[in-house]
């Protein structure tokens, strides 16, 4: 038997369970736990600038893995700057376990220095929150974090340990649990099979079919699966934002994104399909646009994790609730024995369909002889990385062009906040990638507004050597916010300007890091050819696009979702 | 429509937080909420009323049931059951209004609990309509205080809520 104190547990847990990077910030409340680690060598600590940023590398971890991110903060502030990373990680599912110092028991509720109630706070945005009471617990505890975190539909934990729970000369009992069990917690393990076989001869039967495939097909792995699916069909597949790689851009059969920035065909295809089958995707407002003019002639099939998911916006015609892996695979194995085909002449005549929308609007833009659009920085970055880096992003119209224009066949590699769409995760999530992923091509695609954001974290990269890539397409505006500015409030610009930004190239210079300027079209491949090829460096790319820019295509509010602003003058 | 949830959920501090928080958050409506450990101690029983359309009650119980402490519930009103609110009510009670008073209390089977020279402290239980009525029948002129339960059900027959 094994005795070890509440710090020492906290250690020793992480190590039994695998974890090989924490990030995270020290202070007060969790300096036992710091001594704890420091005395031992296999959890390595990465030191971030600001907490937040330590969630979103988390994060970046846990959306290219699959496997949850590990994060360590001190109470009050340390805790409460860890919140926005925690909403982002929630809102789009992804698994982190949040350990979060707090002032000891015996002060608690009587407002002491640095005195949090993180439960209290963090309450709406995590999947869970737990709060060790005794050290004994600890093992338990955690045990309990990583299994909620990574089973189910996967969410952030947040862990509240008073600090007299990790004093160093209390030891108890220290067991490494590998397992727990929750009465009140089972997720399904697999879909209701005569749901799925309803499904089935829908899918079957169905003239103008559209497999619209979200970013549960990451989370549950079943990428393999729903790309069987389609190919045994030939059924044409759009997918989320969250979705995207999800199913391999590249093919004939897949139509783009589909939803507010979506492309032409997948939201005329959605429009006019006559059965929908939504795979992990929770037919957000983004997707969907006014939800009673949505897909008005299509059934609907929702192959979903989390019951609460289904008919949440959109009434469903067959939900079934199950991991989308063992779903598709019921599925796979049904139509291949029913020996049945699809619709040819339908199925042809729908392609038909399809392929006139794209011949009509194929995701098109206008480029000049002067400047640089921010589209061709993405399709310059698509090139030179030959479609296989991993692509992190910030939010706003470098977020939708990286989106459009980054054709992504594999998944895990396309990192951002789709959800809650929070400025400043792209950075520190490409640090989590590339820490985990040396080998890879790690870029950060960002807009000069967003990267200000986290940029603190250049210092990061300096101490860990993380040689990613930013690619800033620098519009000197916040591009999503004028855009919209221009399009319903006649070009009024409040407060869209970025007035006075730095000299970014100095100033990644300051952090001994690379900066490099692009101002003309034909410098830019040859300078991301460059930066590319400094593989142990990371290397700050500021594009100079063009500010007048919109994203298009774009959904027109409170529309169907065919209806589409195309450019500044053409509409649906 | 008005529906009543009945609740299993594990008995731990910062449990009802959650499910309070839920309803704000979604923007939900909690009508009465009662809660109170069971006979297994580790387990609280709560009761819900609440009122929407079969869409957002649908999503209650789902968004419920989400909860990790959240161990079981059912929805009440899906059956017959039996559904009832405790109510303590203080009224002023002098001269001829007396006699009036533990009329109507009587004809309600209610009880007078706490009596002075000028008050009655009457205890009345039933389904919540019925509470209602009392207060309509003896005017709001001679109420000094209310307390209510919050509504309290079980299902009739042979089903129960349990592990
Ligand atoms: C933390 C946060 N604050 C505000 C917003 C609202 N917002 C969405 S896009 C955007 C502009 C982003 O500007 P930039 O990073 O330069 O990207 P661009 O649109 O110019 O490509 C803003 C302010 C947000 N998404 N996140
Ligand atoms: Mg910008």
């Amino acid at each position: 038997m094994e005795l070890l104190s509440g710090a020492d547990m906290i250690a020793r847990f992480l190590q039994d369970e695998g974890i090989e990077y924490i990030y995270g910030y020290p202070g007060g409340s969790v300096l036992h736990i710091y001594d704890a680690l420091f005395r031992q060598d296999k959890v390595k600590h990465i030191l971030v600038r600001h907490e937040q940023a330590a969630t979103h590398m988390a994060d970046g971890y846990a959306r290219a893995t699959g496997k949850a991110g590990t994060v360590l903060v001190t109470s009050g502030p340390g805790a409460t700057n860890t919140i926005t990373g925690i909403a982002t990680a929630f809102t789009d599912s992804i698994p982190m376990v949040v350990l979060c110092g707090q002032v000891p028991s015996t002060l608690i509720g009587e407002d002491a220095f640095q005195e949090t109630d993180m439960m209290g706070v963090s309450r709406p945005v995590v999947k869970h929150n737990l709060t060790v009471r005794h050290p004994s617990e600890i093992p338990e505890i955690l045990k309990k974090a990583y299994y909620l975190a990574q089973t189910g539909r996967p969410g952030p934990v947040v862990v509240d340990i008073p600090k007299d729970m990790t004093t160093p000369n209390e030891r108890y009992e220290y067991v490494y649990p590998k397992k727990v069990k929750l009465r009140s917690y089972n997720p399904v393990v697999r879909g209701h099979s005569g749901q799925i076989k309803k499904a089935v001869d829908m899918l079957l039967a169905a003239k103008r079919p559209v497999l619209y495939a979200g970013g549960g097909v990451i989370l549950g792995k079943a990428s393999d699966k729903l790309v069987e699916l389609a190919q045994l069909l030939g059924y044409p597949v759009t997918n989320t934002l969250m979705g995207l790689g999800g199913y391999p851009a590249t093919d004939k059969q897949h139509l783009g994104m589909l939803g507010m920035h979506g492309s032409y065909e997948a939201n005329m295809a959605m429009h006019h399909a006559d059965l929908i089958v939504s795979i992990g995707a929770r037919f957000d407002d983004r997707v969907t646009n006014a939800i009673d003019k949505f897909c008005p002639g299509a059934r609907i099939v929702h192959i979903d994790i989390d019951p609460a998911s289904i008919s949440k916006t959109v009434e469903v015609d067959v939900p079934i609730v199950g991991p989308v892996d063992s779903v598709l695979k019921e599925m796979l194995a049904l139509i291949k024995e029913s020996k049945q085909d699809p619709d040819k002449n339908a199925l042809a005549s729908w392609w038909k369909n399809i392929d006139e929308w794209r011949a009509c609007h194929g995701g098109r833009f206008v480029t000049t002889d002067e400047g640089i659009k921010p589209q061709q920085a993405v399709e310059a970055l698509y090139k030179v990385t030959k479609g296989n880096a991993f692509v992190t992003s910030d939010v706003g119209q470098h977020q939708m062009f990286a989106a459009q224009y980054y054709k992504f066949d594999k998944p895990n590699r396309w990192i951002n906040s789709g959800g809650l769409g929070t400025m400043g995760f792209g950075f520190p999530a490409a640090m989590g990638v590339k820490l985990n992923f040396p080998d890879d091509d790690v870029v950060c695609v960002t807009g000069e507004g967003s990267i200000q954001m986290n940029i603190q974290e250049l210092s990061t990269c300096k101490q860990y050597d993380l040689p990613v890539k930013v690619l800033v397409l620098n519009n000197q505006s916040l591009g999503m916010v004028k855009q919209w500015q221009d399009m319903n409030y006649e070009s009024r610009h409040a407060q869209s300007y970025m007035e006075s930004l730095p000299d970014f190239t100095k100033l990644v210079e300051a952090y001994g890091h690379i900066g490099l300027t692009v101002e003309k079209l034909e410098d830019l491949e040859p300078t991301l050819e460059k930066a590319f090829a400094m593989k142990d460096k990371l290397v700050f790319i500021n594009v100079m696009v063009d500010p007048h820019e919109h994203v298009y295509p774009m959904q027109i509010a409170r529309g169907s979702m065919k209806d589409m602003w195309l450019s500044k003058t053409e509409r649906t | 429509m008005r529906r009543i949830i009945s609740v299993l959920l594990e008995n731990e501090p910062g449990a009802l937080s959650r499910v309070v928080g839920l309803f704000s958050q979604r923007n939900y409506n909690i009508e009465t909420l009662t809660v109170a450990a069971t006979e297994d101690s580790t387990l609280s029983r709560m009761t819900v009323t609440t009122t929407g359309s079969d869409k957002v009650i649908e999503q209650i119980t789902k968004q419920l049931n989400k909860l990790i402490e959240v161990v079981k519930l059912v929805d009440l009103t899906e059956g017959t059951h039996i559904e009832r609110e405790l109510m303590l009510i203080k009224l002023k009670a002098a001269g001829s209004q007396r006699a009036e008073i533990k009329r109507t209390v009587d004809i309600y089977r209610g009880q007078i609990v706490d009596v002075t020279s000028s008050v009655y402290t009457i205890q009345l239980a039933g389904n919540s309509d019925k509470l209602d009525a009392f207060i309509q029948t003896i005017g709001t002129s001679c109420i000094l205080e209310v307390v209510r339960s919050g509504v309290s059900g079980i299902a009739r027959g042979e089903k129960v809520l349990s592990l």
